[in-house]
């Protein structure tokens, strides 16, 4: 019975702490059918925890939280029975061959052996790994690994796929070959939910995401709305030679009115300006020479490092 | 207040059925480990009940009915070998499951709950357990041991001994740390093995180390699958289930509480 605008997710003032740790500090989303949404943020931002209680294995510590119109902390059985869920460590059975994991992970779902095998057949197919049918779990490489994940949380025909960081240890190419399944699982109309630090997977692969900063939403749009919403059209990198933080931070006084607005980072400084060619003919008019300037259109990165001060993927900057 | 969505009332054959499916998936190809355990208490009965027993002769109950001691050991083994097939299998391979290879993490992400998983693995030990007992008490049958119809019992009374420490072993497999903690574990289990009544009646000890010995699991096991195989049921013998069902369900639920706990975070 799906229908235009159903709601899957809705979360409010959701909250969750650990002792006196509080990893979620009031939320709130609401995640309809049919979208890919994500969640965006730095390691310990609080997005996995959020991920855990809408997969009903963590309990919420505050507020409310509805999946399927059901409540987490009384009906988790029934709400997980239609959840698929890809989680980061994939947590594959170690001791079944590839094809097994599919048809006994089908059985916790009350799924008979015929139409499991049938299922695990298609979904292998799907995800590629026909041909490793038969070998154990462990001798796949990250990628493979990741992917026969996926082909498990689809053996349910899940009304929601949650992905938690689905591409985070991939080499370049497994990554491709991930996001290129998930497009088509979007395709099919498939809801996906997903946390990434990534920008580049959150810009492709989200209708719609919310970034989440130490337990907090910040921001929450389409990726383009919020590249138009808090930052500007374009963004100027510019270089000064072996110069970092304290000296680019001084530096960064001098530029001024160059562009909307300067972010000072420690190996560089971004200019964000809605015309690129004007901030280079005012640096010029200055006669401010960087060793190097690279022009290029915004993106989440900058939203992210312009709500926060800080960069998104510390050791990827 | 309760930990999401588990309670032993919701808990449904199908969803520990699935648990059990894949114990039995994933140790099917590795059968002559589980076989292997069956000999071992086959070599326990051969060296004391025949070895021991040749020597000792016929031995005189407190009730003052005399028996062959071979008769006298075999239904104490049978207990024993009850009590090892699933102690090993709750506690090592539960253990090895839960923090080693992360087995329940995936399962929890499913509709399971941890009353289901630790049900499913209360079947799979029942019948690792179970193959154990036949051929044991086929053995025993075989060698004369058996002496009245009441022995058939000592089948399902062997059940009893099973549950409780499938119960005890899940909970122990829940609880421990590291594998050093077996050794431990192993060690108590010889204790009871040594004193728990299997080599003498246990009027036979010191009066203070009488109490110890009733408190063991293994002596109720013992003296229920002894009393039943000798053809001398008694009141005593609900006692006996009694604490050992009480062992079982008690240890489940620890078991399935510290489950939640660790993977519901």
């Amino acid at each position: 019975m799906p229908h235009d605008n159903e709601m899957l997710v809705r979360a409010s003032d959701l909250r969750k702490s650990y002792g006196e740790h509080e990893a979620v500090r009031g939320v709130d989303f609401e995640i309809l059918r049919g979208e890919a949404f994500g969640f965006l943020g730095a390691n310990g931002a609080g997005k996995s925890t959020t991920m855990r209680m809408i997969g009903c294995v963590s309990q919420p510590t505050e507020g409310t939280l509805e999946v399927f119109g059901r409540d987490p902390r009384t009906e988790g059985a029934a709400i997980r029975a239609r959840l698929g869920v890809v989680p980061q460590d994939n947590t594959l059975d170690g001791m079944l061959t590839v094809f097994e994991n599919l048809v006994v992970y089908a059985g916790y779902f009350g799924i008979r052996k015929r139409e499991a095998r049938a299922k695990a057949a298609e979904l292998l197919d799907f995800v590629q790994l026909t041909a490793r049918a038969k070998d154990q779990v462990n001798e796949l490489s990250g990628g493979m690994q990741r992917r026969l994940a996926i082909a498990r949380s689809l053996i349910n025909d899940p009304d929601l796929v949650i992905l938690d960081e689905p591409t985070t240890g991939l080499d370049p190419q497994a990554r491709h070959l991930v996001w290129e399944r998930l497009f088509q699982l979007k395709h099919r109309g498939v809801s996906i939910l997903l946390t990434t630090h990534y920008m580049d997977e959150a810009e492709q692969l989200c209708d719609r995401l919310v970034v989440m900063d130490e337990g907090r939403v910040i921001a929450a749009g389409s990726p383009r709305e919020l590249i138009d919403t808090h930052v500007t059209k374009e963004v100027v990198e510019l270089r000064f030679g072996t110069a970092h933080t304290a000296e680019l931070a001084e530096l960064a006084l001098t530029l001024k009115g160059v562009g909307a607005q300067i972010e000072p980072l420690p190996d560089k400084i971004l200019v964000y300006t809605d015309d690129a060619d004007d901030t280079a003919a005012a640096l010029e008019a200055r006669e401010i020479r960087p060793t190097s300037t690279l022009a290029r259109r915004a993106s989440l990165e900058d939203v992210f490092l312009r709500l926060t001060g800080r960069a998104l993927v510390e050791d990827e900057a | 207040m309760s930990v999401i969505a588990y309670s032993a009332a919701r808990a449904n054959l199908r969803s520990s059925g699935a648990m059990l499916n894949r114990n039995w998936v994933a140790m099917r190809r590795a059968w002559i480990l589980v076989a292997s355990g069956a000999v071992e208490s086959l070599l326990f009965l051969f060296a004391f009940g025949f070895g021991v027993g040749a020597l000792v002769g016929d031995i005189t109950l407190p009730d003052g009915t005399t028996v062959g001691y071979t008769a006298y050991v075999a239904p104490a083994i049978l207990a024993n070998a009850a009590m090892m097939g699933v102690l090993s299998e709750t506690s090592i391979n539960v253990f090895a499951k839960f923090k080693w290879m992360k087995v329940y993490d995936g399962i929890l992400n499913t509709p399971l709950r941890p009353w289901d998983v630790a049900l499913g693995e209360v079947w799979w030990a029942l019948i690792r357990g179970g193959t154990y007992i036949g051929a044991f008490v086929v053995v025993m049958g075989l060698f004369g041991l058996l002496d009245s119809w009441w022995s058939l019992l000592a089948v399902p009374a062997c059940v009893f001994i099973s549950l409780a420490f499938a119960g005890i072993g899940l909970t122990l497999a829940t609880l421990f740390r590291d594998w050093p903690d077996f050794d431990w574990m192993m060690a108590v289990v010889f204790v009871m093995f040594l004193f728990g009544g299997t080599f003498t009646p246990v009027e036979a000890y010191p009066a203070f180390a009488q109490p110890i010995v009733y408190a063991m699991p293994l002596y109720h096991g013992i003296e229920l699958v002894r009393g039943l195989s000798l053809g001398q049921p008694g009141p005593m013998m609900l006692l006996n289930i009694a604490y050992l069902l009480a062992l079982a369900v008690a240890g489940m639920w620890i078991a399935q509480r510290r489950l939640a706990k660790a993977l519901y975070k």
